[in-house]
């Protein structure tokens, strides 16, 4: 196609095409950098240089009759909660009304709305400016101009991924990015139970709130950097608990029905994959209360004459080792499910040419299962172990984070970074901790699977298998 | 010869028969609390707790009270989580399709860094987006409201393109060569030649985001916050067992979880064999 040998090389970048189209353009190009699409229009690409031209006129009504007045407030976030609009008569007294003006919150999620919205407008102008230079191009050599259905056709054929991309984009702009950039600048702010809108204003408060997570030396009460250290601890103990137990138990739970020789196969599985099917929220309730303090295996307990156990009330030791036991009873026939598949793809030549070199099961396993399982499943361990770090259900649902304790900000013996956030936020309405929990939530897993991630060879090899 | 034959024969029964009492044991442990909760569901004197294991009285009356009762309308849970089960798994199987098709089949230059942005998106704690959309929400006036769940069961869904795009990675690309040497184009192939192709990915996805409503508790409980009309079965269940009506509503949960496991159990083992294939389609192989 013509296309290709003039005009701008397809492979740089946006912003090298732009300087490009600036450096060499003209005045037409210049003209077309103030009034978007004006050059598109003088060279006969009329209708997509109206696109443009229209789009130009709508964000600057946006920037005047809506952006321009939140903007202004970004800086202090509002200055008046309330203002009086209007008196009542109340039994001869004069009242005043007061009606609601400033909402920080608003004010905050407007500015990220609109930030998002100009970055839009950069994107479409530096795109506009390249499509004026190159239709100058196309013109300069007396090449016909690309007709607007034409190029609305490339968009179900070579340009499909930005049609078929488009939707899921927007959905995921709207209920995952732009919610995340709220939260996120929501951990720099004072918004807390004392600074809840609409009735107050909260307003930028820079670091503090990460100093105080970090202020180790902290003296008093409870201290929060105290309870996140804890809290961090227990949170990474569980999660390598609760994925690398659930991983081998689950893989000898599948090679012990996958055993030569075991019959009913499907029996065996049926019954461990029926007990995953029961939704989790039920029978993790169901858990805590046949654990409860007078639940049916303490009753039992009694009846037989052994002390009762204090499962989520006693100590915190014990509710932890519960936790990561019930734990077992949720992940394994999850991981016998996934692995069985995977082990029986295993070269029985390998186990075979083992045996004959006198290996026992357990050395077969390590030597063989072990390292095959790894190559295949790395992927699948980090989001369990990510999906660890942020398990919600089991502890919330299961213990509730209990044993309560004094020694912790809010929290619980076995409140897991997740289910203090939730408890900061929903109940004690601390917002900013939250937030700055939450990112620091994401830095630690992100690093960390970002590293495994990048070693794992089934990443690397993503074009080799296709 | 024949002697050592015979020896590890028996050792391998022995061993058999060892694995064969694992087994059963292992059974009995996770088929225990199950057996417990439906006998519960059965039981009609007690409450929550009790000090013996078989019950007394044995009937239906739990069951008959779950469905009866209009101050906590089990029916009409059940009639919203429907709603939006099926609203959402269109909406998300939609997204999940088209995000994996891109990702897989198309190769542009911002596939890469799309794929990582949404790798590092993943890593967030979903609940803390959570707080954000919950105000959003309200800010649209939408919060407490069915649409609500809707939007944010399947506005993310696609990021979750990786199962489903690593089973298009296995369809050959030898097909889309030949067909668009054919003239068809890009949409052409995505909409005959992949869908039709992706039958048991398509059945994978929509199962799992169909189900999605019925086991999720936490976005659901922080949607509705206590508007128990608009509750999805998940939450209303749980509501059941708050510290002042356990004793009475104990034995109904029961029911009720028996009620709504019967065909989530059904759908997920007849979806097991996609479950299995879909993890690990992503991963390479030997």
């Amino acid at each position: 196609m013509a296309t290709t040998t003039i005009g701008v090389k397809k492979k740089t970048s946006l912003f090298a095409q732009l300087w490009e189209s600036i450096c060499k353009g003209g005045v037409l190009v210049w003209l077309s950098c103030l009034f978007m699409g004006l050059g598109l229009i003088l060279k006969g690409q009329v209708i997509k240089g109206i696109i443009y031209l229209l789009v130009e006129v709508a964000f600057v009504l946006f920037i005047v009759l809506f952006a321009g007045y939140y903007l202004g407030l970004l800086g202090s976030l509002g200055t008046v909660a309330e203002i009086i609009v209007g008196y009542e008569e109340f039994f001869g007294d004069l009242i005043p009304i007061y009606a609601y003006k400033h909402n920080s919150f608003q004010i905050l999620l407007f500015n990220v709305l609109i930030f998002g919205v100009i970055f839009f407008f950069v994107y479409l102008w530096m795109r506009s400016v390249v499509d004026c230079y190159k239709a100058k191009l196309r013109a300069d050599a007396g090449e016909p101009p690309i007709s607007f259905t034409s190029e609305l056709k490339t968009y179900l054929n070579s340009n499909f991924h930005v049609t078929i991309l488009a939707l899921p984009t927007i959905g995921v702009l709207a209920f995952t990015v732009f919610p995340l950039i709220t939260m996120i600048l929501l951990a720099f702010t004072n918004f807390d139970r004392a600074h809840l809108p609409p009735a107050n204003l909260f307003t930028w408060n820079g670091f503090s709130i990460f100093k105080e997570i970090f202020n180790f030396g902290a003296t008093g009460a409870v201290s929060i950097s105290a309870t996140f250290t804890r809290i961090l601890i227990w949170t990474i103990i569980w999660a390598i608990c609760a994925t690398f137990l659930n991983y081998i138990f689950g893989m000898i739970l599948a090679l012990l029905i996958n055993k030569k020789g075991i019959r009913f196969k499907k029996m065996w599985r049926t019954i461990f994959v029926t007990t995953i099917a029961v939704p989790q929220f039920v029978t993790l309730l169901l858990m805590s209360k046949i654990l409860a303090d007078e639940g049916i295996v303490n009753q039992l307990l009694i009846q037989w004459g052994f002390e009762p156990i204090k499962f989520f009330t006693g100590s915190g030791l014990t509710a932890k080792i519960t936790v990561i036991v019930i734990n077992l009873w949720v992940g394994i026939p999850y991981t016998m499910l996934m692995t069985t598949g995977i082990l029986m793809n295993i070269p029985a030549s390998l186990y075979e040419s083992a045996k004959i070199d006198g290996a026992s099961p357990f050395i077969m396993f390590v030597k063989i299962t072990m390292p095959y399982m790894l190559f295949v499943t790395t992927p699948y361990l980090i989001t369990q172990f990510i999906g660890n770090l942020n398990n919600f259900n089991v502890i919330y649902l299961l213990s509730g984070g209990n044993p309560l304790t004094s020694s912790l900000y809010y929290a619980g013996e076995t409140d897991l970074l997740i289910t203090w956030l939730y408890k900061l936020s929903l109940n004690q309405q601390m917002y900013n901790l939250a937030s700055a929990i939450g990112i620091l939530m994401f830095v630690i897993s992100a690093s960390l699977s970002l590293i495994t991630y990048n070693m794992s060879a089934s990443v690397k090899r993503e074009e080799e298998f296709q | 010869m024949s002697e050592k034959t015979k020896s590890l024969r028996r050792s391998q029964i022995a061993s058999n028969v060892a694995v064969y009492i694992i087994l059963t044991v292992l059974s009995i442990i996770w088929l225990l609390p199950i057996a417990w909760l439906i006998l519960s569901s059965f039981r009609l004197e007690g409450g929550a707790f009790v000090k013996y294991v078989w019950p007394k009285q044995l009937g239906f009356d739990n069951y008959v009270k779950l469905f009866t009762n209009k101050e906590r309308n089990f029916v009409l849970w059940c009639t919203n989580t429907l709603t939006v089960a099926i609203f959402s798994c269109i909406l998300s199987t939609l997204f999940t399709l088209c995000s994996s098709f891109a990702l897989s089949r198309m190769r542009f230059k911002m596939r890469k860094t799309i794929m990582n942005i949404a790798l590092i998106l993943g890593m967030f704690p979903g609940f803390m987006s959570m707080i954000a959309i919950y105000h959003i929400l309200k800010l649209l006036n939408l919060n407490q409201s069915l649409v609500a769940l809707v939007l944010v069961y399947s506005g993310g869904a696609g990021l979750n393109y990786h199962i489903c795009k690593g089973f298009f990675d296995t369809i050959p690309k030898e097909l889309d060569e030949a067909a668009m040497i054919d003239g068809a184009t890009r949409f052409r192939i995505f909409w005959q030649i992949t869908i039709p192709l992706s039958k048991p990915m398509i059945i994978y996805t929509v199962l799992t985001s169909f189900l999605a409503p019925w086991t999720d508790f936490i976005f659901a409980s922080f949607i509705m916050q206590g508007k128990s009309d608009l509750f999805t079965v998940s939450v209303g269940l749980w509501s059941m067992l708050e510290r002042e009506s356990i004793s009475e509503w104990y034995l109904p949960f029961c029911a009720g979880a028996v009620v709504i496991s019967i065909p989530i159990t059904a759908l997920f083992l007849f979806m097991q064999k996609y479950y299995a294939e879909g993890v690990t389609a992503g991963a390479v192989k030997g």
